[in-house]
C-alpha cells in the first residue's frame, strides 16, 4: 500500500469517527421535542386587523397545514384558541383543534409554564364528546382556579372565564 | 383578538402540538453509518497490514449487519418511543473494537507468545450473545418497574456473584487478580460485568423506599447536612464490601465501581452533597489502609507512581515486574495527535492483554488523541443519553435505575481509562464494548438493553384521558 493512500485513510478514517460524533449531537439537538412555536411578527397583525376579524377562522388556525379535524360539527361559540393573558407566556394562543392541551413545567407539555407555582404536570385541557372544553386539575400542588374557585373536578370551560395557575392566566376564545 | 386590536404590546406566537416523534428512522441510518465506519476500519486494518482487503471482510460485515438489524428490528417492535442514540453508539464501539481485536490478532509478535489464539472470532461470538441478551431483556421485559420486585433478591445475587471467584476450585487467579471464575467446557467467566447489573437493582429499590429517612434525618455541621448514626449502616455495610473484595479479590477496579455507584445514587436520591464527601473519604481511606499490607495492590500502586523503574525491573528479569504501564504510555506519546494509522502501531509490545485492557493503548498509537478523543465522547454520550433517560423517566425507581446503570458505565470507563492512561493504578477491568473478553460485552449489551426499555418507557407519550364516568350523561330509564 502507497504511503499516501494509507495517510488518506487514517485521516479518512478520524474525519468519519467525528463525523458520526456530531450527528449523534445533531440528533441530541434535534431531539427536544415537545412544542413547535411559530413566532409571528405582530407588524403584520397591525397591517390587516380588519381582515383577521373577517375570517371565519382566526390566523393562528390558517397558518396550520392541516384543518381542523372536528371543524365540521363545532358548534357556533364553540371557542377556537387558547390565550395565555397574564404570566411570562403572556401573548401564546394555542389553536383549539379536538386535541388534549397539557399545562405544566414538563417540558413535554403543550404550554410549558416556568411558574414556582406550577407543578410539572398541573393541569390539562380536552374536549369532551360534544366538544364542550372541560379543565382538569392534574393533582397539582397549589392548584388550578377557574374564576375564583379552585378545581376539584373536571369542570366545562365558559368563554373568556379565566383560568388561573401560579401567574398564569389563560382563557378560552373564539 | 387580543393579539391583532394590541399588537403593539405583545407578542404572538401559536403553539402547535407535535406527537412525540419515535425517531426509530433516526436510529436506523445511525446505525448503518456505525456498521460502515466498522466495516472501514476492518479493511484499513487489512489494506495496512497484509496490503489487501481482508478476506472476511465480506462476513465481518455482514455479521456486525445482522446483529445490528436484528436490535434495530426488536427495538423498533419493542422499544419503538426508545433513545435513538445509545443502539448506534453500542453498535459502533463494539464494531471498531472488534477490527481492532483482529488488528492484534494479526500482530506477528503476539502471534510468537505461546497462549495467543483468534480472538476476533470468539469476540463476533460473544457479541451476537450480547445482542441476543440484549434481545431477551426486551422482550421479556416489558416493565423496568418489575425489576423492582426482586429488590432484595438481586442484592444476594449480586453477592454470590461477587462472591463466586473466591470459591475454591471455581475461581481462578490470574495475574493477581481473583475475578475470574472458570466453568468446564465454557472457559471463563468475570461474575463482577453481571453482578454491576443486579446492584444497580437492588440499589434502585433500596434507595427509593429509604431516600427520605437518609435525605431528611441530618444534623447540619459546618455547611454539610451530616446523617444520623443509624443512617451510616447501609453506606458502611457496602463500603466493608468493597474493602472486603479488594482484600480478597485483590481487585481495585471492581471494588471502585461498587462503591462509586452506590455513592451516586445515595448522591441522586438524596441530593446531600455530604454523602459524596463520605464516599470519597471513606474509598481514600479504604485504598490506602488496604495498599500498605497488600502486596498486589502495592505492586499496581508502584507501576503507577514509578513505571519506568518497574519496566526496567522487568527488562532486568526480576519477578513480579511488569513493563505493560510503560508500553502503554509509549503507545499514547508514539500516537500523537493523529495517530499512526490503523494496523501501523507497535502497541503489540504491551504483549499479555493487549487486546482487553489495554485495548485503549492500541486505539492511543494508531488513531492518536483526536481517536481517543472521539470514542470518548461516544462513551460520554452513551452515559449522557442514560442520565437524560433518568430525566425523563417519570417513576422514581427507574430514575434511580438509569442513573446507576449509566454511573456504573461511566466509572468503568474512567477506571480502565484512566488506569490504562496513567492517572489512576490499574485494575484489571475491561473497557465496555472495545475490549476482547465474553462477560464485559455480554453484561454490557444487556445494560443498554435495560436503558433502551426505561428510555422507551420515559420517551412513550401520555396516554389519553381516560374517559370521566361522571360527565356522562345520566340514563333515565322508562317503563
Amino acid at each position: 500500500m502507497s504511503e499516501l493512500t494509507l495517510t488518506v485513510m487514517r485521516l479518512g478514517f478520524l474525519a468519519v469517527l467525528w463525523l458520526f460524533v456530531i450527528v449523534a449531537v445533531q440528533v441530541i439537538r434535534s431531539d427536544l421535542f415537545g412544542t413547535r412555536v411559530t413566532q409571528r411578527g405582530s407588524r403584520r397583525d397591525a397591517n390587516r386587523p380588519q381582515q383577521a376579524a373577517r375570517q371565519a377562522a382566526p390566523p393562528q388556525q390558517r397558518q396550520q397545514a392541516a384543518p381542523p379535524s372536528g371543524g365540521g360539527r363545532q358548534r357556533r361559540g364553540a371557542p377556537t384558541k387558547l390565550v395565555v393573558s397574564e404570566g411570562i407566556l403572556t401573548g401564546t394562543t394555542v389553536a383549539l383543534q379536538g386535541q388534549t392541551i397539557t399545562l405544566g413545567r414538563a417540558h413535554d407539555s403543550t404550554i410549558v409554564l416556568d411558574d414556582d407555582y406550577a407543578s410539572s404536570r398541573h393541569a390539562r385541557i380536552y374536549p369532551d364528546r360534544d366538544g364542550q372544553w372541560i379543565v382538569e386539575d392534574l393533582g397539582s400542588t397549589n392548584g388550578t382556579y377557574l374564576d375564583r374557585n379552585r378545581l376539584t373536578t373536571p369542570t366545562p370551560i365558559p368563554l373568556g372565564a379565566p383560568i388561573r395557575i401560579g401567574k398564569t392566566v389563560i382563557e378560552l376564545r373564539k | 383578538m387580543s393579539s391583532s386590536s394590541n399588537p403593539s404590546t405583545h407578542h404572538t406566537s401559536t403553539i402547535g402540538s407535535i406527537g412525540a416523534p419515535s425517531r426509530r428512522n433516526t436510529e436506523l441510518a445511525l446505525l448503518v453509518f456505525a456498521v460502515v465506519i466498522a466495516v472501514f476500519a476492518y479493511a484499513n486494518v487489512g489494506l495496512a497490514m497484509n496490503d489487501s482487503v481482508p478476506p472476511g471482510l465480506l462476513s465481518y460485515g455482514l455479521g456486525l449487519g445482522l446483529l445490528a438489524g436484528v436490535g434495530h428490528l426488536v427495538v423498533r417492535k419493542f422499544a419503538p418511543y426508545a433513545d435513538p442514540l445509545l443502539l448506534p453508539l453500542a453498535t459502533l464501539l463494539n464494531g471498531i473494537g472488534l477490527a481492532v481485536v483482529w488488528r492484534l490478532d494479526q500482530s506477528q509478535r503476539l502471534q510468537q507468545s505461546p497462549n495467543f489464539f483468534e480472538a476476533a472470532p470468539r469476540q463476533l461470538l460473544n457479541s451476537a450473545l450480547g445482542v441476543a441478551l440484549f434481545v431477551v431483556v426486551l422482550i421479556f421485559l416489558k416493565d423496568h418497574r418489575v425489576l423492582q420486585r426482586y429488590t432484595y433478591i438481586s442484592m444476594v445475587a449480586a453477592v454470590i456473584l461477587l462472591l463466586l471467584p473466591l470459591v475454591p476450585g471455581l475461581g481462578v487467579n490470574v495475574f493477581g487478580a481473583r475475578i475470574w471464575i472458570k466453568i468446564p467446557g465454557l472457559g471463563t467467566i468475570q461474575p463482577g460485568e453481571f453482578a454491576k447489573i443486579a446492584l444497580a437493582v437492588f440499589f434502585a429499590g433500596y434507595l427509593m423506599v429509604k431516600r427520605d429517612a437518609l435525605a431528611l434525618a441530618s444534623r447540619r455541621f459546618m455547611g454539610l447536612y451530616l446523617p444520623r448514626g443509624r443512617d451510616l449502616g447501609p453506606i458502611v455495610v457496602i463500603w466493608a464490601l468493597s474493602i472486603l473484595i479488594l482484600i480478597f479479590e485483590t481487585d481495585l477496579g471492581t471494588s471502585l465501581l461498587f462503591f462509586g455507584m452506590f455513592v451516586i445514587m445515595l448522591y441522586v436520591a438524596t441530593e446531600r452533597t455530604s454523602w459524596i464527601v463520605f464516599g470519597l473519604l471513606m474509598s481514600a481511606a479504604g485504598a490506602v489502609g488496604v495498599a500498605s499490607f497488600e502486596s498486589h495492590v502495592q505492586q499496581r500502586v508502584q507501576a503507577w507512581l514509578d513505571p519506568m523503574r518497574e519496566y526496567t525491573l522487568s527488562q532486568e528479569g526480576v519477578l513480579g515486574h511488569t513493563e505493560q504501564s510503560m508500553q502503554a504510555l509509549w503507545a499514547f506519546g508514539s500516537g500523537g495527535t493523529l495517530g499512526t494509522g490503523l494496523g501501523q502501531g507497535n502497541s503489540d509490545l504491551i504483549g499479555f492483554a493487549a487486546n482487553s485492557d489495554f485495548i485503549l493503548a492500541t486505539f492511543g498509537e494508531e488513531l492518536g488523541l483526536a481517536g481517543v478523543m472521539a470514542i470518548l465522547l461516544m462513551y460520554g454520550l452513551i452515559v449522557e443519553r442514560g442520565v437524560r433517560t433518568a430525566l425523563a423517566a417519570r417513576d422514581p425507581f427507574g430514575k434511580l435505575l438509569a442513573v446507576g446503570l449509566s454511573g456504573a458505565f461511566a466509572l468503568q470507563v474512567f477506571v480502565v481509562a484512566g488506569g490504562v492512561m496513567g492517572l489512576i493504578p490499574l485494575t484489571g477491568m475491561t473497557m465496555p464494548f472495545l475490549a476482547y473478553g465474553g462477560s464485559s460485552v455480554i453484561a454490557n449489551w444487556a445494560l443498554i438493553g435495560i436503558l433502551i426499555r426505561i428510555s422507551d418507557t420515559a420517551r412513550r407519550p401520555a396516554p389519553a384521558p381516560a374517559p370521566n364516568p361522571d360527565a356522562e350523561m345520566t340514563q333515565v330509564v322508562r317503563p
